[in-house]
């Protein structure tokens, strides 16, 4: 006997025709290889973390990277950052107790007060600094000031002075303002001071009446050390990422954009319009990349307050747009040949369906590996007109014109240059191999090699 | 056939004259746009010098004029003379220092070439193994760091070098002899040798698992045989191929190199020109390097015609 | 993968040995061929920063000379090169005084000059330099097709201007060879300083049958211009080398003790000359901050020298600009510290905080002008400078003071300068500084056509006397391009250029000093100096405020240093 239920129409039964695996996109099948391929998900990894110290950095690392910490400046990562306090720097007119090299009062990285009697026979007095104690060669450091004038014997030291030991020297100048061989040295311990004053304005206490004069302090934090106006290196490698990885990923996805719609707009249409666009095409080819760079970015002009980041972008979109033209261009009149297309096409399919349903996303393996092919060429040329002087203006910082700094100061505060290049490095290695993965896993040649 | 050819050439060269002009206009607009003045210096001039500078260099006038005389004199070869350097015709700079940077162009793709070549050829053999990761690692290094870092640590490592040895085995920088040119043309060559190393590498790799090696091999072909008459020989066909590029990328690329190796190559006249606002020399510079990258790119296809039957003309 | 193909095999590696000596040997013959390519276009020196035996020098210059027609040089480079190739009637001594050149002696009066020209000054070709040669290269000078941008420093001749203007033939020009040995020169006002203005490379003489075989390529190349000075300059690759050879027909024997200068490289990057010093190749290099930590772990014996340059804050008194408020410029100068940004910014040991539009080297009546006239002390009061800004706010009936436009050169010090000025009043004052880094020209277009607030420039004296300082400012100048303009100021310049008693003339300068003080007209910076080390074995090299940047005329090599 029949219940009614048994009536009723059956549930949609899912497995009817048995497809073990799922199915697979062509972008899910991509990923897939992708991810089997170690070094493009390390790199893709790094990017992201590129892009997180980027982006998220700045909300971490709470530091402006424009204030100029003059405490500490060129100072490396992880050194002591105790500082004594004391009063407030009052000026200083020489006055002081007579006597061989002295120092007047105490020694501190605020100023070294230095005091002698005129050495016999001199015609003036040149006052030098060193790190090493003056040796039989006669090297006495660096020279300080010079007075061809004996009744001037005093001198005070604010250069630059970090805490340790100097050995001050004081040599006496011939008639003809020549150094002569008589002279006077001194050992000096320097000692790392800061005034209430400026520990208010730095934000490391409250108020004056926190501390008093004599007390000692903890300056600010560095992890990365600081540059040469004593700016927080960690702060603006964040806010020189932001230039550069903008520069190094807006201008290529511009131009590739530009590249995209300007060949498949020849490609598709063909005919007289596609040799005219393409003949204008190979004209930009033509021209001298790095020279027009150049030349453009001084013809755009920079105003006042600005970065000049945009029109290193617009000279780039201008420039390097017609590769990428190129490539698409040949793409879309192959798949215009594809059965599939013809037969869209015979079914009544409109214009723009075609090409952008059917054409544009079989392109779309090709210009992503393009794209991150040129991000990696893109941050070398910020990198490269840094090096020029054509880059960004101050006080922006971008990893190319840190990186240009610190090669001046490369022996003696090697971090300044290590950071900012080995960001660079990085990256470029990181989108680099992440093209080469990309590449191989949207290659349809090879989508069953597994 | 030949004749074929002829008329080929004929259009290339063409359609190259009319690149030429092409260039020769967007560099006048684009240098005419330039804020500024190449006349200014720092002490400030009288309206009679002034006036007296322009009239000089046919500042006076109307704009369209002015490119219609650029235009004249760039058809009789004629650059004009510098702005900054008033003695000099632009052609003359142009003849002595483009020898300069095509000679350091030159020496780089050789070193570039070669380089590429053997190491790639080098890895493929020892695949997977240390010299294959030691030399990898140092490919990664001439591809991600900036040449500019790359020149500065190779003046210092000179002069390290030097020190130790007590006295100058290279030149650190100048120019003059074979040995100034070693260390900048490797250093300008270092990031298309390690370019080269890889496709070298990659393409040596496709070809051990190809089918014509293993059929050699198993015809009893000895290893070294099979690697010098397959395995090199049609590895080296893609290095060739984008070499015709680079050729001229490098040649025309040679700006940190000289600034750095303070070598009187064009590339850093074109910078302290582009400095100084020097239009004429910014011109014929532009327009000289415009023209002889498209007669390279002419060339390149046409030797590609001969060296790979494959590639047909047009 | 086939597990043979991946192990190296000997025979392969040593196939590929022997292609690699292939490779090599072949790239050995390319190298080998294209030195000799390179060989023309190249410097052609050898034998190091010091060849004792051959008494010759190698040095580096920053950067190659434009041109060598001095009618027509403006920089720096060009003035080095011609001070020891070539001689003017004046020149300076190795400290930087006066004494004679071609001119054996010579009389200023109030309404003109002679000279009384030695017989024996020569050309390098053995022609005689005579008084004619002065006559044809100043008319040239000043005529407008000679188009020479440093013309304006030879009006106070007489009609000099008006030639240059066009509106008088050149032969109008004041100056006359009575014989061939005297110039008779003529005044268009008193110019008491005018022997100080003829040691400069724009009063050089020219021989005119020398210049006419030139054909319109005079100075182009070494053998395109006649030498007169201690040295001659026997090559000239451009851009790369230059060799100066001892003047044989040089009449004097004060000068020129190396037989031989290279100048064996021409680079601007001191990092790279710094490496070629290390390497023994260049006798001497500029040392910056950077540089030196490394200089005394060697143990060199650093040098110092002034630079001649003032560096300062330029306002601009255009009318609608904030800075044209004095109290407001008053805030500028009083809410910073040059000395902290000398010291703490720039790091250089070389340079002087400055105080004043006169460095301290300028000459008074008998000693130094600074110490006859001290400047007013620089006095840094945040809460003052407050005031005052507070004051202009009121002044000028402003709810907030809009962002204020900072003009920049494109060098690494113009970066720093700009970028430390603008977290100074950014903290002490609080007011946004926009800066405006911009390369040389473009610069000085926008400083021609006012568009800036302040901006950060220098002056350098083109002769030694405060005047080439002291009239920057005068209403009339153009390279007063912040357009100052004060009766006072330009009275004051008027008896500065005329005055003929020089007490009276030093009490002028005294006064623009502090004028310019008082009226906040700019924010002094810096006096610019040099850190430099020069090879032991090398004596008697100078660094010049005036005149060329470096003076080896006066050099000797002593045998007995060590390296």
């Amino acid at each position: 006997m029949y219940s009614a239920a048994d009536f009723l129409p059956l549930g949609e039964q899912r497995d009817v025709h048995g497809i073990s695996r799922p199915s697979l996109s062509y972008l899910q099948d991509a990923w897939r290889r992708l991810k089997a391929n170690r070094r493009a998900l390390a790199s893709l990894y790094l990017v992201l973390g590129l892009l997180f110290f980027t982006i998220a950095g700045p909300w971490l690392w709470r530091v402006d990277p424009a204030v100029q910490d003059l405490d500490q400046i060129s100072q490396r990562p992880g050194v002591d950052r105790a500082a004594l306090i004391v009063p407030d720097y009052q000026s200083w007119d020489g006055a002081g107790e007579t006597g061989p090299l002295h120092v007047v009062g105490d020694a501190t990285s605020q100023s070294v007060r230095l005091k002698w009697d005129a050495l016999p026979g001199a015609f003036g007095h040149r006052i030098y600094r060193n790190i090493f104690p003056v040796g039989p060669e006669l090297a006495y450091g660096m020279p300080l000031a010079e007075f061809f004038d004996n009744a001037i014997t005093h001198h005070e030291d604010r250069l630059d002075l970090r805490p340790g030991r100097y050995y001050y020297s004081v040599v006496a100048l011939g008639e003809d303002g020549v150094i002569g061989g008589n002279y006077q040295s001194l050992t000096v311990d320097v000692q790392r001071v800061t005034t209430l004053a400026e520990a208010v304005d730095r934000g490391l206490i409250a108020d004056q009446d926190q501390l008093e004069v004599g007390d000692s302090i903890e300056l600010q934090l560095h992890p990365l050390g600081t540059d040469y106006l004593g700016r927080d290196m960690l702060a603006r490698l964040m806010a020189g990422a932001r230039v550069s990885l903008f520069i190094g990923i807006v201008a290529p996805a511009l131009f590739v954009l530009f590249g995209v719609v300007f060949g498949a707009t020849a490609g598709f249409i063909g005919g007289r319009v596609d040799q005219f666009m393409m003949r204008f095409a190979d004209f930009v080819v033509a021209l001298p990349f790095l020279l027009f760079m150049i030349l453009f970015k001084i013809a755009f002009g920079i105003g006042p307050g600005e970065s000049g980041v945009m029109p290193m972008l617009v000279a780039m979109v201008v420039l390097l747009w017609p590769a990428t033209a190129r490539l698409v261009r040949g793409q879309i009149l192959q798949l215009r040949e594809q059965a599939y297309v013809q037969a869209s096409q015979l079914l009544g399919a409109r214009t723009n369906y075609l090409v952008l349903r059917h054409m544009l996303p079989n392109t779309f393996g090709v210009v992503l590996v393009t794209l991150t092919f040129e991000i990696p060429k893109a941050i070398f040329v910020e990198a490269f007109l840094s090096f020029i002087g054509m880059g960004v203006a101050p006080p922006t910082p971008s990893w190319g014109s840190m990186s240009n700094e610190g090669i001046a100061t490369m022996l003696t505060t090697p971090h300044e240059l290590i950071f900012p290049a080995l960001l660079i490095s990085m990256t470029v290695l990181a989108f680099n191999l992440l093209g080469d993965g990309l590449r191989d896993a949207l290659d349809a040649r090879m989508r069953n090699s597994g | 056939m030949r004749q074929g050819m002829a008329w080929y050439v004929c259009k290339r060269l063409i359609q190259g004259v009319v690149t030429v002009w092409f260039i020769a206009t967007a560099t006048f607009f684009a240098m005419h746009n330039v804020p500024g003045d190449p006349l200014l210096n720092d002490r400030a001039m009288t309206p009679a010098i002034r006036a007296n500078l322009e009239a000089r260099y046919g500042l006076d006038q109307p704009l369209f004029n002015q490119y219609l005389i650029y235009l004249g004199n760039l058809a009789r070869g004629d650059f004009g003379i510098s702005f900054t350097q008033e003695n000099r015709q632009v052609n003359d700079i142009i003849r002595e220092h483009f020898p300069v940077s095509a000679t350091l162009g030159i020496l780089a793709v050789l070193f570039a070439a070669a380089g590429g070549v053997l190491w790639g050829a080098l890895t493929a053999l020892y695949r997977n193994r240390m010299p294959d990761y030691i030399i990898m690692f140092l490919v990664i290094l001439g591809i991600s760091v900036p040449s500019f870092v790359v020149a500065a640590l190779s003046q210092l490592g000179l002069v390290t070098l030097n020190n130790l040895a007590g006295r100058s085995l290279l030149p650190v920088a100048g120019w003059g002899s074979v040995f100034h040119m070693l260390t900048p043309a490797l250093v300008l060559g270092l990031s298309t040798m390690a370019y080269l190393t890889r496709l070298m590498r990659s393409s040596m790799l496709e070809i051990i698992d190809s089918d014509f090696v293993r059929t050699a091999r198993s015809k009893g072909v000895p290893p070294a045989l099979i690697f010098s008459r397959h395995q090199l020989r049609n590895a080296i066909l893609p290095v060739v191929t984008v070499l015709g590029p680079q050729i001229a990328v490098i040649t025309t690329g040679g700006f940190v190199v000289e600034l750095v190796f303070a070598i009187p190559g064009l590339g850093r006249f074109f910078v302290e020109a582009v400095q100084q606002l020097d239009y004429t020399v910014i011109m014929g510079t532009t327009v000289f390097y415009g023209a002889f990258l498209v007669l390279m790119v002419i060339v390149v296809d046409l030797l590609y015609g001969f060296i790979d039957p494959r590639v047909r003309l047009q | 993968m086939n597990d043979r193909a991946s192990r190296a095999n000997f025979s392969e590696l040593r196939q590929l040995g022997l292609y690699a000596l292939y490779v090599v040997s072949g790239l050995v013959a390319a190298v080998w061929l294209l030195g000799i390519a390179a060989n023309s276009t190249g410097s052609t020196v050898t034998g190091g920063a010091i060849d004792a035996d051959g008494k010759a020098i190698t040095i580096a210059l920053r950067t190659e000379p434009p041109q060598l027609d001095y009618s027509r040089a403006t920089d720096s480079s060009s003035f080095t090169v011609l001070f020891h190739n070539m001689e003017g009637l004046l020149t300076y001594d190795d400290n930087m005084a006066l004494i004679p050149g071609v001119a054996e002696r010579y009389e200023i009066r109030e309404d003109g000059a002679t000279f009384w020209l030695r017989e024996d000054a020569r050309w390098s070709n053995g022609e005689p330099v005579t008084a004619h040669d002065f006559v044809f290269a100043w008319r040239r000078v000043q005529d407008p097709a000679t188009a020479s941008a440093y013309a304006f420093i030879m009006y106070p001749v007489k009609n000099a201007e008006a030639i240059n203007r066009g509106d008088l033939p050149r032969e109008a020009l004041g100056v006359r060879a009575v014989s061939d040995h005297i110039l008779e020169v003529e005044f268009e006002q008193p110019t008491p300083y005018f022997d100080k203005l003829v040691a400069f490379v724009t009063f050089y003489p020219i021989n005119e049958a020398f210049f006419e075989s030139t054909d319109g390529r005079f100075g182009a190349d070494a053998d395109m211009l006649l030498y007169n000075g201690p040295y001659r300059m026997t090559e000239w690759v451009h851009s790369a080398s230059m060799r100066w050879e001892r003047n044989p027909d040089y009449w004097g024997d004060h000068k020129g003790f190396i037989d031989t200068i290279n100048v064996g490289y021409i680079t601007q990057d001191v990092n790279s000359r710094l490496n070629l010093f290390k390497d023994g190749q260049i006798a001497d290099t500029q040392l910056v901050p950077q540089m030196l930590g490394e200089a005394m772990e060697r143990r060199w014996q650093i040098d110092r020298s002034m630079d001649g340059t003032v560096f300062f804050l330029q306002l601009n008194f255009r009318e609608g600009r904030l800075t044209a408020n004095r109290n407001f410029r008053k805030a500028l100068l009083l809410a910073q510290d040059p000395v902290e940004f000398v010291y703490k910014a720039l790091k250089e040991p070389s340079y002087m905080p400055a105080v004043s539009l006169f460095p301290f080297w300028i000459r008074g009546v008998d000693s130094y002008f600074r110490q006859e006239h001290p400047p007013m002390p620089h006095e840094y009061n945040v809460a003052k400078a407050r005031e005052h800004l507070e004051a202009a706010r009121q002044e000028l009936g402003l709810e907030e003071f809009p962002p204020i436009h900072l003009l920049a050169d494109d060098s690494p010090i113009g970066a720093v300068s700009s970028e430390y000025y603008q977290a100074v009043y950014a903290r002490n004052l609080g007011l946004e500084l926009r800066i405006d880094k911009q390369i040389f020209k473009q610069r000085l277009a926008k400083m021609d056509a006012g568009d800036f607030d302040i901006v950060v420039s220098g002056w350098g004296p083109d002769y030694d006397d405060a005047l080439t300082f002291g009239d920057l400012f005068s209403s009339w100048n153009l390279n007063n391009r912040g357009r100052y303009s004060s009766p006072e100021m330009d009275a004051l310049v008027r008896i500065a250029q005329s005055e003929l008693d020089p007490v009276a003339r030093m009490e002028a300068f005294g006064k623009i000093q502090d004028l310019v003080h008082d009226d906040v007209v700019i924010v002094p910076m810096y006096e610019r100096g040099w850190s430099y080390v020069v090879d032991p074995r090398l004596k008697g090299f100078k660094r010049r405020a005036v005149g060329p940047e470096v003076d080896y005329t006066y050099a000797w090599i002593d045998e007995q240093a060590t390296d």
